[in-house]
Parts: C-alpha cells; structure tokens; sequence
C-alpha cells in the first residue's frame, strides 16, 4: 500500500524500459498449468500462511478466482510472496502474472509502471485508532497528538495534508516493524496510531481487550486496492477483471458457494448467463463455458471472500464498510455480465 | 584434548584453586563476584521461570494469552511451516531429507583425513545433483516442486553453503589473479573485487532481482533464486578473495623462490607450495566471513525469498497468534542461527588446532 518515493522513482524508471511485447499471459498460464500469483507475505486476512503453508486470505481468494476461471481448480495457483519492494518489478518481468498484493491504484502507477490495474476489489482508506480512554470521538480534536506509524511516505503525507488543513500540529512517530509500532501503541507512547483502516483493524484485534480502542470515523486518504497484471496485455487484463467482477456480480444476485448448483435452475437471464446455463461468454474471453459458476462454486460470492478471511466472525472482525454492493451504499459496482 | 593441554603456556607452577583466589582475594574482588553471582541468579530465575515454570506447553492460542510464560505450542503448530515455508506440506518430507542429507555429507567431510578428490567428485557428482532432485523433483515420480516455493531453512543453507562453496575457488583464482604480473589479469581482478566491495550486498541483489531481468529477452526468465545465489557467489568471492590475498602475502618470498629453484613452474608452486600455507594462515577470518554470511542471508527477504528468519516471521504474524507469542519464534530463530555459527566456530578452532600440530 505504501512506498517510498525512492522505490517508485526506480520502478518507474525500469518500468519505461521494460519490453512489453511478447506471448499472451493467458497462453503462458495455460502452457505452464499453473498461475503464479504475487501475494504480500504476511498481512492477516489478505494472505497469510497457515499452519500448513497453505495461503489464505483475501488477495489469495482473489488469485483463486483467477485460476478457477482459466483452469476450472482453484488449486492450480502458485503463490509467491513479493516484497514491497519489488513487486512491480515481479509484473513487469514476467514473474508473477499478477499481483493480488494490496495494492494501491494510483495515477502514477499506472501511468508510468508499466501496468495495468483491474478493478478495485477493496476499498480502504488511511485511518486513525485511538484508546477509548483518551475520550477522543473524532480526529479534529486530536491537538498535539503523538501518532505511531510505519515507515512509508504517503502515510505521512497524508497525516500532515490532514492536520494541516485542521491547522492542528501533530507529532510523527515511525517505528521499522509492525510489532514494535503496535506495542509502542499499546504502551502508551502514542496517543493514536494511524494506518489503513484494515490494518488497523488487525491490530486492534491483537490487543488484550479490544473494545478499549476505537477507530476514528475519518478515513484521510483513498486506497483503492486493486490486481495488477503486465501493461498491454488487455485479454489477459479481461479475464482478471471479470473474475473479480463475477464474484461482486455474484453476491449482488444472491449466488453463494451452497446455492450455486440451485441456482442453475434459476430463471433470471443474467444468472442463466453468469452460470454459463445459456450463451458462450466464457469462450469470447478464451475460458470453460462454466467458468463463473466454477468461481462461485470453488471460491465463493464476494461477501463470503469477505467475511470468511476478515470479516464479523474472524479475529479481525472487520465490517463491510465501503465494500458492500452498490444498492445497499457501497461501492461495489459489477459491470453487468451480458 | 591432548593437544589442548600442550597449548597451554608454560608458566610458573599454579597454585592451588588459583580460583578462589581470583574471585574472592580482594574485598573488591568479591564485591565484584558477588554482584554478578546475584545478577545471573537473577537472570536465571527470570528465564527459567518464563521458559519452563510459567510456560504452556500444550494448548491453543486462548491457553497461551492466559499464561505468563512462553508459548511452547506456538512452535509446535508452526514449526513446519516456519523450517520448510511453502513446500508443499505433503512432499515436506523431501527438504527434510534433504537437510538431514547435505548435514549428513557436510559432517562427514568436515574430517581433514576423508579429504580426496574423490570426496570433492562425489559432492559434485552426486550430492548436489540428488539434493537438487530431492527439492525441485520433476524426476523419479518426484511431483515438481518450483522453486519459488523453496523456503525455510534449507534455502538459507542452500543460499549460504552453496554459496561459500562456489565462491571459494573463484575468491583463491580472484586473489591469485590480483597478484599477477599480467596487467590485464590484475586490473580486471582488482577493479571486481573493489566494486563489488564497495556495494552493500542489498544492492547486488536488487541488480539480480530487479535489473537483470528487465535487460533479458522477453520471455527469458532465469530463477529467481538462482540470480540471488549468482549475487551471494559474486559477494562472497570478493571478500574472500581479499582474505586469501592476506594470506598470500603472509606466505615468505623465499618459498616461492625455492619452488622457482626447483624449477617448479607457477601452478605447481602455487598449489603445492603457497595455497597451502596461505589458506592455513587464514581459517579464523574466513571462518568468521562464513559465519556472517550464513547470518546475512537473511538479506534475500528484501527481494522476497523467504528465507527462514522470514518463514519465522511470518508465522508471527498469524492472526491467532499474533500479540501472543513474538519471543518464541525469534528465540527459535536464534537458536537455529547460533547453534550452526557455533559449529562452525568450532570447526575451525578444530582445523587451528590439527593443522598446528600437525605441521609447522
């Protein structure tokens, strides 16, 4: 989500060389019979290892849904953790065939990286969380505030764009590792953390008693978190936005995982479509006929991507917030599949 | 231990617990031990306490955030995980063999008398291609295992011993190389060593990871791993390539002049006579540069290898886990990391040692 200028300054850089021409992404995959997906390494609840080695999390479920599309098995993904660093990089050349990393899309990026973003699948926002006990409702009334964070510019940015317009000052305190920013938090030596909101929801799931830190309701930037995939590979693009499309479209229309055989008995036109009961939209994009109803049958609709990596039930427990369907005011907004 | 008691100095004869005396003789003195008895006292109550007393030993998460002590099962839920990362859990027991193979093979050649040509052939011939079979598969109704899922432990023993192993003979020909009377050979040798010195290791892998491959044909990836190990190869020969030189230079003039009076030509002197001498000279300091590079490995997480303090962290960071147990898995670590650097130190205090009294 954050960068350094530095590293995007150097991506950029290479991103103006890179060669973009060469064999279709999609043939590559299904020569090698497995998509390579780039993931961050550990950030609970968009991809994480378990026990087992086994990715979970959101960005892993959306790699998923890729797969499941192009060869029918949501298993026929190889998950490589990229480093914040050089992530684009692994676009770029062709080592990953898309990165599903919490990645923020903004103008530069893709602009002058050499990539393409899909659609946004998670809307998130830079936000601020602090103890109960400090008996603060709202970021306007932080005065002189010390506020942890990490490194990274755009964090810092945004907080003094912020506190500048309220004309209040602020103190800046950076630590190097998520573990000592968190337990700097929760020591007390700042009176607010701030991040993007669903990292602040992990880290106040980590607290010893949760319900003693609140997050403010201010959201002070836009992180659009999107896929990325190789620039001028539009087939390819298509089929990862679509894949992403098609879980939204899926919740929207009330398919999940249990329902999905039902639903194929279903009267609606659109659904009948989605499913591949009627038409051949799965071919016009080079996939199985079935390719929709396999995502939702394999990965599931948006909501249950959702909720089962960090939603209400898990120890993030996040809310929907912004990531819910258009007509119930989110954001979330599926082309329609016709 | 024979050859540890003739170590010892002749001095004037001992007194009898020499001990005591040292520890208690003066009012300071005891002041002093009893100060640091009492501080280790202290120190030994806290960690036993922590590490045994007030640990759990068995449970979950939940057990763990109500217990004070250490989180043992932590490392037991993780413990695959953190030594093997994403290796296909099934076929795990592939790097495991693997591991116990190469420290198998490494213990065995650890002994000067086994040295041969034969002992080098055989790693060459037929450990490295084995335990490469045994990670990458793809043969032998071996499933392929990419190695992008390589992790853990044994791509940092890979990365590091492969490593010094490979940059080895490239370091000796590179110091041989900058005492040349050719001068192209001299300022070509001269001129890597000082620019790859003068490069943090960071940077060389950024240029393997990032650069290297924007520069290739489209289509023309060359693994990921193998470009970091080509950079540690190249890292650690300049460095070692410089210790060696002192060693060289450490070997007296007139034993290459007596080698010339015999009329051995250049290769023959070198290797009979000079390399010899030079390489004995240098155990501790290459020693010691083995040793910080099997720890500076862990730099290949900046370019998204997971190596193993990196499959340590990420276990930390499990949700369930996470805020409850942080102390176990870097004392884990640590305690990976220290027992091989131990090792190694003593294996070379041992080489001292043989080649001490078995020469010179």
């Amino acid at each position: 989500m954050k960068k350094s200028v530095l590293t995007v300054a150097g991506v950029a850089a290479l991103g103006a060389m890179a060669v973009s021409a060469g064999a279709a992404t999609l043939d590559t995959v299904k020569g090698r019979g497995k998509l390579i997906c780039g993931v961050s390494l550990a950030t609970p609840g968009f991809a994480a290892p378990d026990d087992k080695g086994r990715m979970t999390g959101f960005d892993a479920d959306i790699c998923r849904s890729i797969a499941v599309a192009v060869f029918g098995d949501g298993d026929k993904v190889d998950f490589v953790p990229t480093n914040i660093n050089t992530r684009f990089q692994a676009v770029q050349s062709g080592e990953v065939d898309v990165l599903s990393r919490q990645t923020t899309l903004t103008y530069t990026r893709e602009a002058s990286l050499g990539l393409d973003f899909g659609p946004t699948v998670f809307y998130d926002g830079q936000g601020l969380m602090v103890a109960k006990s400090l008996g603060v409702a709202s970021a306007k009334e932080l005065q002189d505030a010390a506020i942890c964070t990490l490194p990274g510019t755009t964090t810092a940015q945004n907080l003094s764009d912020f506190f500048r317009t309220l004309g209040a000052k602020f103190e800046l305190v950076v630590f190097e590792s998520p573990d000592e920013n968190r337990a700097a938090f929760f020591g007390g030596r700042c009176q607010a953390i701030s991040s993007d909101r669903s990292d602040l929801a992990s880290i106040r799931a980590v607290a010893n008693n949760p319900d003693d830190y609140i997050l403010l309701p201010e959201t002070i930037s836009k992180e659009p978190l999107a896929p990325a995939v190789r620039q001028n590979d539009s087939a390819w693009r298509d089929i990862v936005s679509w894949s992403v499309w098609m879980l939204m479209a899926a919740e929207e229309k009330g398919i999940t995982q249990a329902n999905v055989d039902e639903k194929l008995k279903s009267e609606d036109p659109e659904i009948q479509r989605m499913l591949g009961v009627t038409d051949e939209l799965g071919p016009m994009l080079g996939l199985d006929k079935k390719w929709g109803y396999n995502i939702i049958k394999s990965v599931g609709n948006y909501g249950e991507v959702f909720e089962r990596n960090m939603g209400q039930g898990t120890r993030l427990g996040m809310t929907r917030g912004p990531n819910t369907q258009w007509n119930a005011g989110g954001l979330l907004y599926a082309p329609p599949i016709r | 231990m024979a050859e540890l008691q003739l170590s010892v100095p002749l001095g004037p004869p001992r007194r009898a617990r020499p001990w005591i005396k040292n520890l208690f003789g003066t009012p300071g003195n005891a002041l002093i031990t009893m100060f640091c008895v009492l501080a280790l006292a202290l120190l030994a109550k806290i960690a036993i306490g922590w590490l045994l007393i007030d640990a759990v030993f068995t449970g979950t998460p939940a057990d763990c955030k109500v217990g004070s002590g250490a989180c043992w099962p932590f490392l037991g839920a993780k413990l695959r995980y953190m030594i093997f990362g994403f290796y296909p859990y099934e076929e795990q027991w592939r790097p495991f063999a693997a591991l116990l193979l190469f420290l198998g093979a490494a213990l065995v050649s650890m002994v000067p008398r086994l040295w041969s040509r034969g002992l080098l052939l055989a790693w060459l011939v037929v450990l490295i291609p084995a335990l490469y079979i045994l990670m990458a598969g793809g043969v032998l109704g071996l499933s392929a295992v990419p190695s992008s899922k390589w992790g853990g432990l044994p791509l940092s023993f890979m990365l590091s011993f492969i490593g010094l192993a490979a940059a080895m003979p490239l370091g000796i020909a590179l110091a041989l190389a900058r005492q040349s009377d050719l001068p192209a050979i001299r300022v070509l040798a001269i001129s890597f060593i000082e620019i790859v010195r003068g490069v943090p290791l960071i940077s060389l892998l950024f240029l393997a990871t990032v650069m290297l491959p924007l520069f290739m044909p489209e289509g023309v990836t060359i693994d990921k791993l193998l470009r970091a190990q080509v950079a540690i190869i190249l890292f650690a020969a300049a460095y070692i390539a410089e210790i060696v030189r002192g060693g060289l230079q450490a070997v007296p003039k007139g034993q290459i002049e007596a080698g010339n009076a015999l009329g051995l030509h250049y290769w023959l002197i070198m290797r009979k006579i000079v390399l010899p001498q030079a390489l004995k000279k240098v155990i501790p300091p290459l020693v010691s540069l083995f040793i910080g590079f099997f720890q500076d490995t862990t730099l290949v997480t900046i370019i998204g290898l997971l190596d193993f303090l990196d499959t340590v962290r990420s276990a930390l960071r499990d949700p369930d886990w996470q805020g409850i147990a942080v102390l176990e898995g870097y004392l884990f670590a640590a305690f990976v990391y220290f027992t091989f650097s131990a090792l190694m130190g003593a294996y070379s205090r041992f080489l001292e040692r043989y080649y001490r009294t078995t020469h010179d």
